[in-house]
């Protein structure tokens, strides 16, 4: 169909970027993608695809063409309905979004976030020193990376003691319900379910402690006009994207560091390096592999026309290892300037917990560094196989204690 | 071309000539230019390319957005009258900007 119509000829890839093999090992594919064109169509989806830098970051750019209102899955909204209520801020478009957004972005800002550092980082240095001092051979997913976030950002909403482990099963149920009705999607919904309740009870106006993030995001949507249903909504994201996210991107960073000495040598010598660290973690690895977009009018990107009402997947994880704009894209090098990265997102949807999460994950490398002298693998990682998120099942890691 | 004149913290100046409509954030992150972090890569959020406008004709500048607005009151170094986020600053003419003396 569109192939006919379009002003240059879109590259026709058969490649099925939700096999198991494909989120087992990207990297081959995200080059072909990179290099059949600037845009390209997925046969097997019915889709368009764009997997470098530029066109990653001109699709984020212009929210106006590429809304998110209709679904950042697979799924587009004017045709199929949401198996949840949409969110009012992942999936919707200004000026909604711009409201519900400043709700959240008012109450969450970097200053804010500064005055959580100290706690942060003691409770990391706590839970390090602690794993370290264990001897032998340690998890580093359960131990260390599920274990931090697990601890910090439950009690940072305002969450009971009990329950939490529901936050996991949930996150991952959301972010693989942006694919296809795959295995994992399935899977995922069956884990879900009971998560589900639970979250939905948390999220409620009321529930979350007094003194929490949660109260404060109810509060503010309530001054802002929102009824109570949509606060609970507003909370819901955090719930969302808070916590799996994180925990890959701890997981991910020891992972690369257990694998380059030499990186965490220079983590080692100088602890500071340990938000840039992160940073590189988040380009390198990107937790959030891809978003999806749809067209809401005839588009046209490097000269290829694409249809209205088409669905555009953004390969974020190909972006952040484009050669077009970065020196030795497949290096984990701490040391460079990984800003500009698309892990993240860009524009009116750049993650809102950004800058929360870059706090943890610096204050949990900086207790690395702190606590462990060598860090070494210990066997065969694991890789959690989901249709958004990159991140690790298991990773044996063996810890010396500085 | 327009020009963009950087002023560091410690007096030293580099001029560079910038693409019409980019900001003064990104042409100095693309060029090397030390002082702007730039940690969120331009959505507004993170506060750390915070600089000084010295330019005293600011009409061609965008206005600051209630986002903006907000962000300034979180830089690490303080706000005063002529503070901008550069990765607002879309630039169409010469401007010269002063570095604060951090950015974290």
């Amino acid at each position: 169909m569109t192939i006919q119509s379009t002003a240059q000829e879109v590259p026709v890839l058969e490649l099925d970027p939700f096999s198991d093999e494909f989120l087992n090992d990207p990297y081959e594919a995200h080059e072909q993608m990179r290099e059949a064109g600037p845009v390209f169509w997925l046969e097997r989806y019915q889709l368009y695809g764009v997997a470098r830098h530029a066109e990653v970051s001109q699709v984020l750019a212009d929210h106006e063409t590429y809304v998110s209102s209709r679904g950042v899955g697979i799924s587009d909204f004017a045709k199929e309905k949401p198996w949840r209520p949409p969110s009012l801020l992942l999936e919707a478009d200004p000026p909604h979004h711009t409201k519900a957004r400043h709700v959240v972005s008012h109450i969450m800002t970097p200053k804010v976030l500064r005055g959580l550092k100290e706690g942060f980082q003691e409770r990391a240095d706590e839970l390090v020193a602690r794993v370290a001092a264990g001897k032998g051979t340690v998890d580093g997913v359960a131990d260390l990376a599920e274990a931090y976030p697990l601890e910090i950002f439950p009690d940072f909403i305002g969450l009971p003691k009990d329950g939490r482990e529901n936050l996991l099963p949930y996150g991952s149920m959301v972010f693989n319900t942006f694919g296809p009705r795959n295995s994992h999607f399935e899977r995922a919904m069956e884990r879900g379910a009971t998560a589900q309740a639970w979250i939905m009870e948390q999220c409620q106006p009321g529930a979350p402690a007094p003194d929490g993030l949660g109260a404060k995001i109810h509060a503010a949507a309530a001054e802002a006009g929102y009824d109570e249903v949509d606060q609970a909504k507003l909370l819901r994201s955090f719930l969302s994207a808070g916590v799996d996210t994180t925990v890959h991107g701890i997981g991910n960073a020891l992972q690369c560091l257990a694998e380059n000495p030499e990186q965490f040598g220079y983590l080692r010598e100088d602890p500071s390096l340990a938000r840039a660290a992160f940073e590189e973690t988040v380009r390198y690895s990107s937790p959030v592999q891809t978003f999806f977009r749809t067209t809401n009018k005839d588009a046209e990107l490097s000269g290829m026309r694409i249809p209205e009402g088409s669905k555009v997947l953004m390969f974020l994880a190909a972006a952040n290892r484009d050669p077009r704009q970065w020196e030795n894209p497949a290096r984990f090098d701490i040391r460079r300037k990984a800003a500009g990265h698309v892990g993240f997102g860009f524009g009116v949807h750049a993650c809102l917990g950004q800058m929360l999460a870059r706090l943890e994950g610096e204050c949990f490398l900086t207790a690395l560094a702190r606590h462990v002298e060598k860090l070494e693998p210990a066997g065969e990682p694991v890789q959690q196989l989901n249709n958004t998120l990159r991140g690790l099942d298991s990773l044996p890691l063996r810890l010396t204690a500085a | 071309m327009p020009k963009i004149t950087y002023i560091l913290p410690d007096g030293l100046e580099t001029v560079l000539d910038a693409e019409p409509g980019t900001s003064v954030m990104r042409t100095a992150v693309s060029n090397g230019v030390p002082g702007i972090v730039a940690e969120c890569g331009g959505s507004a959020m993170c506060a750390t390319c915070h600089v000084y406008v010295e330019t005293e004709d600011t009409e061609g500048l965008p206005a600051v957005s209630d986002v903006e607005d907000e962000m300034l009151d979180c830089t690490a170094s303080e706000r005063c009258a002529n503070s901008r986020l550069s990765c607002q600053l879309q630039v169409s003419e010469d401007i010269t900007v002063r570095l604060p003396e951090t950015q974290v």
